[in-house]
């Protein structure tokens, strides 16, 4: 194989990465406009329809393979692929989270509980545009850009507390919708580790671009 | 106290006439470690690495400028007999050339022309299994060298290298001839003898560089024509992270 027929193979895989974070920002988002209608049904589509990002993700893990065992890639091509195989799994998991919002609405029914909607739709808006700007950085090779985006995560930590802080008062009121809010935390939670898993990626794209390997916002790490 | 290099150049430069073939090579072999010495054809490698024990010495027009360095001393300076060099220094080449004599006859060659004054036998068995070769030969020392596979012989010139006592050892593409199991054989070897030896390899081999060497040096041609080492490091550094965009250029297939 040329290179230039390497470079094909893995501009293909890259397509395939972009397709699977797509279908995963999707999933994401109607997961939460299932939530907000209580459409049980479309949640049920949203779970099921997991496995087919999980497929895709299985076919890129293969595809990388055969690449590197046929064409013994290194440097930046190595890179590369290894980071393609580690953000493959990365958004394998983001939708996991999804489905994992989805199951939530469909434990939750139709039963009628004043919810911080408000706020779970903006941490799933900001995610979601995360996930997005640090593909599109990781596809450009832009480390600049990887190195910001982390930091929103602030955001969506901040209102992860808030959602907390609101459950838990509607714990206080009323004990009987304990297990209803909790379930609801779930949703909170999934999306609160979806915008921490874009770090990841962000360090990847980082990794490529520049050789380095290590985590992004180190500071944050440490308990005061 | 300053470290000791198993060879070091400094501003090694070395012409074919008019021709410099090789410029301003600056360069720190590992003691006991694995070097691979790797670039496209006509960077120089060979070359440099036929300078380290003065190999160039039999090309008429050749002639070195700068210095290499070998346990403080100047390899060409006035006074170094380059056999002696040569003892101390061995080379390996990239076809197996035993001498058309028996295999015991190959290994006790080196040391008999040295005058050695201990045990021969027992030396050319030692060297045969430092060569993990010994096994297989044990019983047909008198049987003629040209006789063995070529992993085989490669591997019985290495114990010829390995009996007059060197430091350091050369291999010049010791693997282009041999199959995969053969190559992987030396690989194995070279491992192995780097307990104790110096071991600097030309290879065109890349996957070859990448799972056998500890360090790495990459040559290439500058636009005069003359090899220059543009990046040195350890091996897992330079097939992974190189610092130099011809390094990654040459490493992923870009260059020529």
């Amino acid at each position: 194989m040329s290179r230039d027929n390497l470079l094909l193979h893995i501009h293909q895989v890259q397509d395939e990465l972009l397709l699977m974070g797509s279908m995963v920002e999707q999933a994401t988002l109607k997961s939460i406009e299932c939530l907000k209608k209580k459409d049980i049904e479309g949640a049920k589509a949203i779970y099921n329809a997991d496995n087919v990002i999980n497929e895709k993700r299985y076919a890129i893990e293969n595809s990388i393979l055969i690449l590197i065992a046929t064409q013994q890639p290194l440097a930046h091509d190595l890179r590369l692929l290894a980071a393609l195989l580690e953000i493959s799994a990365e958004i394998e998991r983001m939708g996991d989270y999804a489905k994992g919002i989805a199951k939530v609405v469909v434990k939750l029914g139709d039963a009628d509980i004043p919810l911080p909607m408000r706020e779970v739709e903006e941490m799933a808006s900001l995610a979601v545009d995360m996930l997005h700007r640090s593909l599109s950085a990781f596809i450009a090779e832009d480390p600049l850009t990887a190195r910001k985006i982390p930091a929103e995560d602030d955001k969506v930590d901040k209102l992860y507390q808030q959602v907390q802080k609101a459950v838990i008062q509607e714990m206080a009121k009323e004990a009987k919708v304990i297990d209803s809010v909790n379930l609801f935390m779930w949703v909170a939670h999934n999306l609160e580790r979806m915008a921490d898993r874009v770090s990841n990626i962000c360090e990847r794209t980082v990794f490529v671009a520049t050789g380095e390997l290590g985590e992004l916002e180190v500071e944050k790490k440490h308990l005061d | 106290m300053e470290k000791q290099w198993a060879i070091e150049t400094q501003e090694l430069d070395i012409f074919y006439g008019d021709f410099r073939a090789v410029k301003h090579v600056n360069l720190q072999i590992e003691p006991k470690k694995i070097t691979s010495i790797i670039g496209p054809s006509g960077c120089g490698k060979s070359t440099v690495l036929r300078a380290f024990n003065r190999m160039n010495d039999f090309i008429p027009s050749a002639h070195t400028t700068g210095k290499v360095l070998f346990q403080g001393k100047n390899l060409y300076d006035q006074d170094v007999d380059p056999v002696l060099v040569r003892q101390r220094i061995g080379m390996v080449f990239q076809k197996p050339n035993p001498f058309p004599k028996s295999i015991f006859d190959n290994v006790a060659w080196g040391a008999r022309i040295n005058h050695y004054q201990g045990d021969i036998p027992e030396l050319v068995e030692t060297c045969l299994q430092k060569a993990a070769l010994w096994d297989e030969v044990k019983d047909q020392l008198q049987k003629p060298a040209l006789a063995l596979s070529g992993g085989q012989q490669q591997r019985l010139c290495i114990a010829r290298a390995l009996a007059v006592t060197p430091d350091i050892i050369l291999m010049d593409e010791p693997c282009s001839a041999l199959d995969p199991i053969a190559t992987l054989k030396i690989e194995d070897l070279m491992r192995e003898l780097s307990n104790n030896y110096t071991i600097i390899i030309v290879t065109h081999n890349m996957q070859q560089a990448g799972r056998a060497s500890d360090f790495t040096a990459y040559f290439t041609m500058d636009a005069d024509r003359a090899g220059t080492m543009v990046e040195y490091g350890e091996t897992s550094q330079v097939f992974t992270r190189p610092q130099n965009k011809s390094t990654e250029d040459y490493i992923s297939g870009r260059f020529g």
